[in-house]
């Protein structure tokens, strides 16, 4: 593997001593066969903070944000080229297991997926069933540990063996939530994780995302720019496949520096 | 107003016309159970049940050694044809995309068309012939031979119902392709692959033409898979085909209970669906 790159300083979002960032990306370019997706894409993302990707539809930020767990190349005909670094570490070197990488980089897709032949409990410790063996009471820890954390434990702590299907759409969303928790990951990327929800499922979703970028680092991808400002530390907006702009959220939705990222802001189009 | 009133009796005579459509397609399924039952059911005693052929001219004989052999090489047929064809039909649905699961399919496909008695004349070449004697054991090759195409063909149906997002869930756990497949999206089919075996199932039990030179079919209660065994199709085509009229009241009844068999599983099927949806 790689040793950790220094970071050039033209890359982060403001100044400050040279730290690892959690994960960060080099150059990164996603292709759908000839045509890329999203291309030469350099960003760093710190540890416990939220960055948001945001731009129109088609404009890359969910190819980019699929390449970071190296989901992207699951698909037939697609490829990557540049890096992504955890920790320092290129997840793309040629002797990495995808699935380590997966392990400790978790995603959230926009629909609820609970596994429906399991239970609430086993789907929240689904994803312990590849890790190192745990007792059944280092187990049932954990799932309550994870429901905690992602603020479903009181709803469901009497019907740990029910079928998750009779859960709400916000409930069932909070179950993926736990159910990537669970398994202690580092890095937590969320794919429009509110789309498909209710406006008091979304707001338990945002409220949640603070809590977890305490203990994790969050990727989110949205189209909802309210809710990119209120949830994120970082933004960087997306248009057409390039990464146009990326800074403090405070500063990007105040003062951009890029007319498109104004133009966007300000609905201009999008 | 005129041309409202003759699209509204337009709509109607159409509407007419697809119920009495599907009462015509029923039609023949009710007549031929409603015969069966009317010819068959007075027939149905204990004696039918429990006791084998008696020789001709005595009264109380029975169906019990086709109703067992037909159990017996059905049983041999799914051992055969139900773990390939489940299987088979996975690995179409999950890792079937390039040529190898197009040959595949297509071979499923042209096996799935072939007369059942070609199937029964294969399983004669191949296993009756060497091992000398006809035998249930070819018999429910013959008949596992059948289901294999049938069954891969259905479950590969069943498993690609599973949404897809269900897999990249279980992917971005870390899951691997394998245990994506069983663990996830193969249990989340279950219910699905389990109705498509008992109505195959189902079918393959009224097959006639593969026991033909097979099984042969025999007068006598035996159990012995290596040897010939009465089913109950060959039992009413040889009863059927019979100058007796006491054989003839037996033929009948064979075939209700044949027609029950298949009512019976095609139930237990809908029974499991309905189980699951209720369940999920």
């Amino acid at each position: 593997m790689t040793p950790p790159p220094t970071q050039p300083a033209a890359s982060r979002a403001e100044a400050e001593p040279a730290v690892v960032p959690r994960l960060a990306t080099d150059a990164l370019t996603a292709w759908y066969g000839s045509t890329s997706g999203v291309r030469d894409v350099t960003l760093a993302c710190r540890e416990n903070t939220v960055t948001a990707l945001i731009g129109p539809s088609g404009c890359g930020k969910s190819t980019l944000l699929r390449s970071l767990n190296r989901m992207h190349e699951l698909v037939p005909g697609t490829r990557v080229t540049g890096r992504v670094l955890l920790d320092g570490y290129d997840i793309y070197e040629r002797d990495v297991n995808p699935i380590q990488v997966r392990r400790r980089i978790g995603m959230v897709f926009q629909r609820p997926t609970p596994f429906p032949t399991m239970t609430i409990a086993e789907n929240v410790s689904a994803g312990l069933a590849i890790g190192p063996r745990v007792s059944r009471t280092e187990r049932a820890d954990i799932v309550e540990h994870a429901l905690k954390r992602a603020a479903l434990w009181d709803e469901v702590k009497d019907r740990l063996d029910d079928s998750p299907l009779e859960l709400s759409g916000g409930q069932q969303q909070r179950l993926c939530v736990a159910r990537t928790v669970a398994p202690e990951p580092e890095v937590i990327l969320l794919d429009e994780p509110t789309a498909a929800l209710d406006p008091g499922g979304a707001a338990h979703i945002e409220e949640l995302v603070q809590e977890l970028k305490r203990e994790f680092t969050v990727v989110i991808v949205t189209h909802n720019l309210q809710q990119a400002a209120r949830v994120s530390d970082y933004t960087a907006f997306f248009y057409l496949g390039e990464l146009v702009e990326v800074g403090a959220t405070t500063k990007i939705f105040t003062t951009p520096t890029k007319p498109q990222t104004e133009a966007y802001i300000t609905g201009r189009f999008g | 107003m005129h041309g409202r009133l003759i699209r509204r009796l337009f709509g109607s005579v159409m509407t007419g016309a697809t119920y009495g459509a599907a009462v015509l397609a029923i039609l023949p399924l009710a007549i031929i159970l409603a015969m069966l039952l009317v010819k068959g059911a007075g027939s149905l005693d204990w004696n039918f049940f429990t006791k084998s052929a008696v020789p001709v001219g005595e009264a109380g004989g029975g169906f019990a050694h086709a109703i067992v052999g037909t159990l017996i090489i059905v049983g041999l047929a799914c051992a055969v044809g139900v773990p390939i064809g489940v299987a088979v039909g996975i690995f179409l649905a999950e890792f079937g995309g390039g040529q190898l699961g197009f040959v595949i399919r297509f071979i499923a496909d042209v096996l799935n068309g072939v007369p059942s008695i070609v199937i029964g004349i294969f399983a004669w070449t191949w296993l009756v012939k060497p091992m000398g004697h006809f035998s249930a054991l070819a018999g429910g090759v013959a008949l596992g031979m059948i289901l294999v195409p049938i069954l891969a063909r259905t479950t590969e149906e069943m498993v690609r119902l599973v949404p897809n997002s269900l897999r990249e869930a279980a992917l971005a756990l870390g899951y691997q392709r394998w245990r994506t497949s069983l663990q996830v999206v193969v249990r989340s089919a279950t219910a699905g692959i389990v109705t498509g075996v008992l109505v195959a199932v189902a079918r393959v039990a009224g097959e006639t033409a593969p026991l033909l030179f097979t099984a042969l079919g025999n007068q006598f209660f035996s159990t012995r898979v290596q040897g010939p065994m009465a089913a109950l199709p060959l039992q009413v085509y040889a009863y059927a085909l019979g100058p007796y009229d006491e054989w003839h009241r037996q033929a009948w009844a064979g075939a209700l209970v044949l027609i029950m068999l298949v009512l019976v599983l095609s139930l237990v099927a809908r029974a499991v669906v309905r189980g699951k949806r209720q369940h999920a």
